[in-house]
């Protein structure tokens, strides 16, 4: 929106907004390249026009909380289950009833009381670089604060969601005590300050500053997409390894949505909700950030299928939303940055 | 009766409500809000959060603030000082040019440079690329590599914030009287002597007035040091409000900011009064200036340089590079429009207070209305995200109030204030009402009241005087001072960030979400536009100081 439509629409906005043609307004977290295409086929297949505000997922939230029941929110997409679980504590969403939606989307991957559901899935397991790690010696999570590991380790800050979720379940699993232990594990195996996306860690053993990295599977596959040089590069000398294959599988996360407390569109929300797990637009949804689909029918891509098959860990995401604050104190008490 | 407007009665008889004073009071008491509403945290019930972070990260927090504090100011007294000291005392070809081009790393904001360095030095780009071929020594590299740290962030910052120090220590070396100094020669003193015994002495005051302004940029700044993953107050903050959801947590840690920015308001003040008692000499040095030639001048002439050619023309060759042949360009003109009529009408705004401010203290001027004009200069002092956290907490309590007011009458609940641009500008006004003051100050303290009274005697009324006598003398001045706003707008990042409406974006947050994003390339042009306005008012600053 531009700075005039802006102040004009301040004052007529309020007024006009209703008594529309069928339209679905969209709060969205990831970026415009990721779900705009998404977006365009559903108005080209249902006639539904859809507004789409995009922001980041702590500032979006803040927003819907703050706009109560005045929000034009109808649907709020976002990543990390984490992040999903902060709207439903903020008691910005509803309850989204769909057969379709609950019966397409694994029961782990949506929370107990349908209030948010889940629309792709990652994983966040362990890069290493080919020539320095003898993969025989990774195995789990747990294992990476083993002494031969110190010095080696890049891994981003604490402030990012993800690594908060990665613990989130490492308490679930191990309790608060054990957990904070591997933190401090880790903090002390680090090969350097916390710095960066995930994409700079997987860089960064490329560059021979650690020998491991943790990221989310998406960031290794955009660079396996990479027509540059520099990233093919890092493909070409670092491996993605997956983690506790022999215990309770790897950590995954989802991208997701929930549906606004006072949708005014609740109905085209539900459509759109639906038509985002359909078949078609889980493979291209999945596809086009080299994420993995919640629904298992839906074709998996030729760059996500390089990286091999997995087993996930089956924990209701929702745990990871509960445990969320607790995590983050953890890693604060034990030192990561 | 021509003379009205000063009579004893107005002076003294305080505080008789008018417009012009009434707006002072308005503008004030916008200034006081954030404030005090950060500071009432201070004496809230305390939150879990702020007691875990009491617990882990606040000591942490405050060190950095301190450690990075510490750094730039020896970063900007190393960079500023020499390069002042050169200017002042010697004579070289080249001189002129280099004593303005000094200034130009003023129109970076220090993110900006982060991103851009950040995206040459990284890896695969071209600098180590090409230390990996040459088989440069790793202990040389690894600096590059780590350029993501505190040290990297005082240098960013020192090279942006050094020109506060080069102007002040640049004006007090050129206004010491040479008698000084010849008399120290008289006795016998090396020429380094001198410079240890007396110049440097005298003019420190001055070379610490500007390193206080430097850190109080330093400790205000929130892009550089996010970027670089240095855990500092105001990261804290974003952190605590954003991560934990914790308003009141936020809150308190703002209060902690606001102790440091309190410590440097003291010192600045200090500094700035002992400045003023040193620089009242007349004599001017410029005939006792040394002429370089030769090798000499080639040194002299290479090591005012090395500020300039690393905190604008590498960052800037960079920038355009990037902007021409290989970022995307999205939405450009949208972001600039949006920036800049932002920025415009803001700024505009903000000026047109500032005049009211300058009116009323001209006009009816008393105690009262000094402490609020001191309280407006605070404004600038405080950090970009205390501002937005002491805005959006009102306001928030004032939308929801408004909302359960109208309700009955069957209006739907709206943000009538908070997440609109309302609230941006607000924030603007809080911060930069300094800026503009200052500027409109000097411009009106240039006109003397015998104008005005001549003006009266002459039959003109008082809108007459205004519209007659002082717009065109104020007009260069109004015209700075919208200027300098508007840039400091476009640069601001923090309270932009928070209180935004979401689906608007300026230059500066899309620069900061795509370096986010990890795509510094594409973060390029929104870059580029920034620092080519922000030039503007530095050749403006550099014309005003004159040819020395």
């Amino acid at each position: 929106m531009t700075f005039t439509r802006y102040l004009t629409g301040a004052l007529v906005g309020a007024l006009s907004m209703s008594a529309m043609a069928a339209e679905v307004n969209v709060y969205s977290a990831r970026q415009d390249a990721l779900i705009v295409p998404l977006l365009e086929q559903f108005e080209a297949e249902t006639g539904i026009e859809v507004n789409l505000i995009t922001g980041k997922a702590g500032g979006l939230l803040s927003r819907m909380q703050s706009e109560g029941a005045a929000s034009p929110a109808d649907v709020l997409i976002t990543v990390d289950a984490g992040n999903l679980h902060r709207a439903k504590e903020a008691g910005v969403v509803q309850t989204i009833q769909s057969d379709v939606l609950q019966s397409r989307i694994p029961e782990t991957l949506r929370d107990p009381e349908m209030q948010w559901v889940g629309l792709t899935k990652r994983a966040r397991t362990v890069f290493y670089a080919e020539d320095r790690v003898d993969p025989a010696n990774l195995s789990t999570y747990e294992n990476l604060v083993d002494d031969q590991w110190k010095g080696r380790i890049c891994i981003r800050s604490s402030s990012n969601v993800y690594n908060q979720s990665l613990v989130a379940s490492l308490i679930e699993v191990h309790g608060e005590e054990a957990t904070e232990e591997w933190a401090r594990g880790m903090v002390a195996n680090m090969a350097r300050k916390p710095t960066g996306g995930d994409t700079d860690q997987l860089r960064a053993v490329a560059a021979g500053q650690c020998d491991i990295a943790v990221s989310n599977t998406y960031y290794y596959g955009r660079l396996l997409d990479s027509d540059k040089p520099e990233d093919q590069q890092v493909v070409d000398t670092v491996k993605a390894f997956w983690v506790n294959q022999d215990d309770r599988g790897t950590h995954i996360n989802i991208s997701g949505a929930v549906i606004a407390k006072h949708a005014p569109n609740y109905d085209e929300a539900i459509q759109l909700l639906e038509f985002m797990v359909s078949d078609d637009a889980q493979a291209y949804y999945a596809e086009i950030n080299h994420e993995f689909p919640v629904v298992d029918t839906a074709t998996v891509s030729d760059t996500i299928q390089s990286l091999g098959t997995y087993k996930a860990h089956d924990l209701n995401l929702s745990i990871l939303g509960e445990n969320n604050k607790r995590a983050v104190m953890v890693m604060d008490r034990a030192g990561w940055q | 009766m021509a003379v009205t407007t000063l009579t004893k009665s107005d002076r003294l008889g305080g505080f008789r409500p008018n417009g012009l004073l009434l707006s002072t009071l308005g503008a004030a008491l916008c200034v006081a809000l954030p404030l005090c509403v950060v500071l009432s945290f201070i004496l809230t019930t305390q939150s879990d959060v702020w007691a875990h972070l009491v617990d882990t990260l606040l000591l942490r927090y405050a060190t950095n603030t301190v450690a990075l504090s510490a750094l730039v100011a020896v970063g900007v007294v190393a960079l500023g000082v020499p390069a002042a000291w050169m200017i002042a005392f010697y004579r070289f070809p080249g001189r002129t040019v280099l004593s303005w081009l000094l200034l130009l790393p003023m129109a970076y904001p220090a993110y900006i440079l982060a991103y851009t360095y950040t995206g040459v030095l990284e890896y695969a780009g071209p600098v180590l690329t090409w230390m990996r071929a040459i088989d440069a020594p790793a202990w040389l590299m690894a600096p590059i590599l780590n350029i993501r740290s505190l040290p990297g962030a005082a240098l960013m910052l020192s090279l942006v914030l050094y020109p506060y120090v080069y102007l002040l220590a640049r004006a007090a070396f050129l206004e010491q009287s040479a008698n000084l100094m010849e008399a120290g020669y008289t006795l016998g003193q090396t020429r380094f002597a001198v410079l240890r015994r007396i110049v440097i002495p005298m003019a420190r005051p001055a070379i610490a007035a500007g390193a206080l302004l430097a850190i109080m940029e330093t400790v205000a700044d929130f892009g550089t040091v996010q970027f670089f993953g240095v855990q500092t107050l105001t990261t804290g903050i974003m952190r605590t409000y954003y991560g934990f959801g914790d308003t009141a947590g936020a809150a308190q840690l703002s209060s902690v900011l606001l102790g440091f920015v309190a410590v440097l308001v003291i010192l600045e003040r200090y500094s700035r009064h002992r400045v003023r008692y040193y620089s009242d000499q007349t004599r001017r040095l410029n005939q006792a200036a040394q002429h370089l030639t030769g090798t000499r001048a080639l040194t002299v002439q290479l090591l005012c340089a090395i500020p300039v050619i690393f905190g604008f023309f590498i960052p800037t060759v960079l920038l355009v590079n990037w902007t021409v042949f290989e970022a995307q360009l999205q939405s450009l003109w949208l972001l600039a429009w949006n920036s800049f009529a932002l920025a415009g009408v803001s700024s505009v705004l903000i000026v047109g207070v500032a005049l009211l401010v300058a009116y009323a203290n001209r006009l009816f001027p008393s105690r009262q209305l000094s402490h609020m004009t001191t309280l407006i200069g605070l404004g600038y002092a405080l950090p970009g995200v205390v501002v937005a956290i002491g805005v959006l907490i009102p306001f928030g309590s004032m939308d929801a109030w408004i909302s359960a007011q109208l309700a009955p009458l069957g209006v739907e609940p709206t943000l009538w204030l908070s997440g609109s641009l309302f609230a941006v500008m607000f924030a603007y006004l809080v911060r930069f009402l300094a800026v503009a003051n200052g500027n409109v100050v000097s411009g009106l303290s240039r006109i003397r009241p015998s104008l005005d009274h001549s003006g009266r005697l002459l039959g003109l009324s008082q809108g007459a005087v205004l519209s007659q006598i002082h717009v065109p003398l104020m007009r260069s001045s109004v015209l700075t001072a919208i200027l300098v706003c508007f840039v400091d707008i476009l640069k601001e990042l923090p309270a932009t960030l928070i209180l935004r409406p979401f689906d608007f974006n300026t230059l500066a947050v899309r620069a900061y979400e795509l370096a986010g994003q990890e795509r510094l390339i594409d973060a390029a042009p929104a870059s580029l536009c920034i620092v080519l306005v922000g030039l503007l008012p530095v050749i403006l600053l550099n014309r005003s100081i004159g040819k020395l």
